[in-house]
């Protein structure tokens, strides 16, 4: 439902341009000679009134913008200052409070774009900024006011993917009394937690811990859940979307929902033919590790060794996965502490063979994994000797690092912690990587002792390898069917690092948890709160505005060849009754693509129009005057 | 206003510069105070996707000496695909600068991302180096340069360039009609012959604007043999665009059929 916003609208025969020229302090005003910028402004076609300002996003500079707008009757107003990417939103909203449509205002930027970068050319930087100041002018001159379009928004969420960070997403809606369809493709919620043994500060079972908030999901009466569910289709845009849901195997349902969170989650990354992965037995992930802990079926060690930054930090991947630092430090401290009650309960009674292949020994769950991971079956490669080990006997654990994550007040006390059990932390670099290899059936690690300046081995039972978390495989199709961007790593990619973490440069689509980066859990559910609330806005309010900045159609000139509807790539145009190009505003980006496209030149961009941007780019053409 | 003489002369440089990126990038130069030659004047528009054909064309006629286009890096694009589109038509109007006469070198696209900062200060610095190397733009003195130019702006305005570079990416991607899916390589040849028969039909219908014009002496104007412009002349009628006139003796003279008066 679209229906347009009444906004006061200021149209009168002739331009009557007002001109703001900003010091900003001594930003500007140090580099380019302001006052004779102003001056020059007057002598320009259509301008009544210019002036310079100290600071015009300050109070006063802004009380001096209304107060020409009714003393002048300005119709148009231009700030020469910073960058519009900043300060656009706050010089129109004051435009718009002195009743002037916020359309009809133009932004030259005379700091970013000229006196921070022409610091030592004074005389040139001051030209400039009159060049630019004629062709904010040239374009002002063009202006129209536009009225911006309201939607409605559909009061319903949709949240995809089931992990902490997604149920806390739905449980945090759901609490706001907005209706949730909660969409996780496997058969229970819970996602990469559901798989962990205790988690690290609060030494907690995993499970214990994440079971009152799967309850809560699974009880609430604003939630739907879809088990074993995907999302198939999705069409349309903030308010207004319609998404496909197919269980698997089964018929897709088509359900309107306003918003949308993204909260699909990471894998461990596979270190296939790295440190004798998958070539000799009881050579595990770090996630692994956790699963033959919980699962209590960990062999009898005497010595174990974890790797950490096993593909991460400029080996495969080029980050940090920010986690496996502290998650390895609390798996040392398990083993060192608990290490007794992970074994398995053969072990125990002593009976069993030890050191044989994790494969043959490892639940079910981690022989799945694998083969889920790399799409093939695996069988063990033979059997390990016997070696006799008693159960009470202490056990070494060793971390390879290449420096110890343990950001924060917590985590370094952890870190204390593991060395008070001596756990020993051993350093390595890139020019020596730490090898792990089989000698005499004994798994061995050769490292390079940095103090020492010395190579050593040291044979152990297990080596741990700590790789990062990855972008899902298959994050690529949710991508392109909600049209959001992934980064260079294939995570999901903010609109905003700092300013807009959970937000997408789309509007109506938040994203939450390990899909846009490696997160523990404290920062997943914090990140799912935040993405809720950011969803919840729109939805609560019931409306948005779409700025005006959309295509318009010349009726008379479009023949429906269909050309723009091929290259639009949010679906804002189809085809009318009478085969004819229309525009859906409320979808439209304003991207201009369908404009430049058009082979008939039946589409013009409202507020950049061709005779805009020829104007403002040829007035920089002309000599000053 | 007198000639500026050579020594004195600066570049004048048009930027077009997308707002998500490159001319985010641009700002964040301005914040890391990279320092950079005045020459260049940026406009900023949406998505680098909206600069057509004509926009360049018609600014490198009214002398612009150099045209700056910013984009998003490919796959960045905020709208997705746009910049895809800027590449194609980056193309095509390096083709029609080529058979215009003006150096296809005065235009360069450039893709920048908002950290890009330095990157922004390089490339400034670089290119206007390029523009000063190549000489003031002639096209306002050099009458036939003009009309050259004017006629490379009209092609780019055609309906089977602007529907070809359009379609290009879909017929690639997806395939045409008949599901054949095209092989770029020989869809740009495709647009390449159809970019020059464009050219010459829009330079025939420009020089033929002002006065009726014969076969023979549009082919030494457009250094083009006259048997092709002859071709020309009979697609051009065929499509109403020309009309012969006072045929005197022998050689017919060909106008330009002006609707509604434009031009
Ligand atoms: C070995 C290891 C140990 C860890 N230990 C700790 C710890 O001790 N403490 C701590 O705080 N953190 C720990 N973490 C980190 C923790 O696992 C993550 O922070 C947490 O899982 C992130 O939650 P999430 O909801 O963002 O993603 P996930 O838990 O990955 O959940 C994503 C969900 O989305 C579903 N999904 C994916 N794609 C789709 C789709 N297309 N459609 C529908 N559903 C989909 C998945 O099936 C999954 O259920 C550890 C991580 C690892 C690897
Ligand atoms: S408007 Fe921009 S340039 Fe002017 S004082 Fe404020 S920040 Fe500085
Ligand atoms: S491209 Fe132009 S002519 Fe073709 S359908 Fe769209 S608006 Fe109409
Ligand atoms: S401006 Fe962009 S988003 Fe809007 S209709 Fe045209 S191509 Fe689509
Ligand atoms: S937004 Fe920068 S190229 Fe499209």
């Amino acid at each position: 439902m679209i229906h347009m916003a009444e906004t006061k609208v200021n149209e009168s025969e002739k331009p009557r341009i007002g001109v703001f020229v900003c010091s900003c302090g001594s930003n500007i005003g140090g580099f380019v000679d302001v006052p004779s910028v102003a001056d020059y402004a007057k002598t320009l076609p259509d301008v009544v009134y210019a002036t310079q300002n100290m600071y015009t996003c300050a109070e006063d500079g802004l009380s001096n913008i209304r107060e020409a707008i009714r003393k002048h009757n300005l119709n148009r107003v231009i700030v020469a200052s910073c960058t519009p990417r900043t300060h656009a939103p706050l010089f129109q909203a004051t435009c718009e409070s002195a009743g002037l449509n916020k359309y009809l205002f133009t932004f030259v930027n005379i700091r970013e774009h000229c006196s921070w970068v022409h610091m030592k050319e004074k005389d040139l930087a001051t030209k400039k900024s009159k060049d630019l100041i004629r062709m904010g002018v040239a374009r002002a001159r063009l202006l129209k006011p536009q009225e911006e379009a309201k939607v409605e928004v559909e009061p319903v969420g949709l949240v995809i993917g089931g992990g902490v960070s997604g149920m806390t997403a739905a449980a945090s809606l759901a609490d706001m009394g907005f209706p949730v369809h909660l969409v996780e493709r496997e058969g229970d919620l819970g996602g990469f937690v559901k798989i962990l043994n205790n988690l690290y500060v609060t030494e907690k079972s995993a499970a214990e811990t994440i079971k009152p908030l799967i309850e809560k999901v699974t009880a609430h009466k604003n939630i739907t859940l879809h088990l074993n569910s995907s999302v198939k289709s999705v069409e349309g845009f903030i308010g207004n979307y319609e998404v496909g849901i197919a269980p698997k195997g089964g018929e897709e349902k088509k359900y309107k929902v306003g918003t949308i969170v993204v909260a699909t989650g990471a894998l461990e990354f596979v270190p296939e033919g790295l440190y004798g992965y998958n070539q000799y037995p009881n050579v595990v992930t770090l996630t692994e590790f956790e699963i033959l802990c919980r699962k209590k079926t960990l062999p009898k060690l005497k010595s174990v060794a974890f790797i950490q930054c096993v593909g991460s930090r400029g080996q495969k991947m080029s980050y940090c996965s920010r986690i496996c630092c502290n998650v390895a430090i609390k798996n040392a401290i398990n083993i060192a502490d608990n290490y007794e009650d992970m074994l398995g309960v053969m072990e125990k009674q002593g009976t069993l063979v030890d050191k044989i292949p994790v494969e043959k020994k490892a639940t079910e769950e981690i022989l799945e994994r694998r083969r889920r991971r790399r799409g093939r079956g695996t069988e063990g490669e033979g059997d390990a000797e016997e070696v006799k080990l008693g159960p009470s006997e202490k056990i070494e654990v060793t971390v390879f690092n290449r420096d110890v994550m343990a950001y924060g007040v917590e985590h370094e006390l952890t870190y204390n912690k593991a060395r008070e059990k001596r756990v020993k932390f051993n350093r390595y670099t890139l020019d020596h990587l730490p090898k792990v290899f089989m000698e005499d059936n004994q798994l061995k690690v050769t490292y390079f002792h940095e103090t020492l300046k010395l190579e050593r081995t040291m044979p152990v039972d297990m080596v741990v390898l700590s790789t990062p978390l990855v972008a899902q495989p298959d994050a690529g199709d949710l991508s392109k069917m909600l049209k959001v961007p992934l980064g260079q790593e294939g995570f999901f990619l903010e609109a905003h690092v700092k300013l807009r973490p959970v937000d997408f440069a789309t509007d109506g689509i938040y994203v939450a948890g390990t899909c846009k980066g490696p997160a523990d859990i404290t920062e997943a559910v914090t990140q799912g709160a935040a993405a809720a609330s950011r969803a919840a806005t729109p939805m609560a309010k019931g409306y948005v505005q779409a700025e005006a900045l959309s295509s318009v159609v010349d009726e008379t000139k479009c023949t429906g060849c269909g050309t723009c509807i091929e290259v639009c790539p949010y679906g804002a145009l189809r085809k009318n009754e009478k085969g004819i190009a229309e525009v859906i505003v409320a979808a439209c980006k304003g991207c201009g693509c369908c404009g430049a496209t058009c082979p008939e030149g039946a589409i013009t961009m409202t507020n950049y129009t061709d005779a805009q941007l020829l104007a403002e780019a040829k007035a920089a053409l002309q000599e000053e005057v | 206003m007198a000639e500026a003489s050579q020594a004195q002369w600066e570049p004048k440089i048009i930027g077009f510069l997308c707002n998500w990126c490159s001319y985010a990038g641009a700002d964040l130069c301005g914040v890391s105070r990279y320092q950079y030659p005045t020459n260049v004047r940026a406009v900023r528009v949406m998505c680098s996707t909206r600069i057509s054909p004509h926009l360049v064309l018609d600014i490198l006629k009214a002398g612009a000496d150099g045209v700056l286009l910013g984009g998003c890096h490919i796959g960045d694009c905020h709208y997705i695909s746009g910049n895809y589109y800027t590449e194609k038509r980056v193309r095509l109007m390096k083709r029609l600068l080529e058979e215009s006469g003006v150096e296809p070198e005065r235009l360069r696209l450039e893709w920048v991302s908002a950290s890009e900062g330095e990157k922004f200060s390089k490339i400034v610095t670089d290119f206007t180096e390029q523009v000063r190397k190549l000489g003031p733009s002639k096209v306002k003195k050099d009458e036939k340069l003009r009309s050259r130019v004017a006629a490379a702006d009209d092609a780019s305005e055609t309906f089977r360039l602007k529907a070809l570079v359009g379609r290009e990416l879909n017929l690639v991607n997806k395939g045409n009609v008949y599901n054949n899916k095209l092989d770029p390589a020989e869809l740009d040849r495709i647009i390449d012959s159809a970019t020059e028969e464009e050219f010459e039909r829009s330079l025939i219908l420009e020089l033929s604007m002002s006065k009726p014009r014969s076969v023979k002496e549009l082919g030494e104007i457009m250094e083009v043999p006259t048997d092709k412009v002859l071709r020309h002349i009979v697609a051009l009628r065929q499509k109403n665009m020309i009309a012969m006139e006072h045929p005197e003796g022998f050689t017919p003279t060909y106008k330009t059929i002006v609707i509604g008066g434009e031009q």
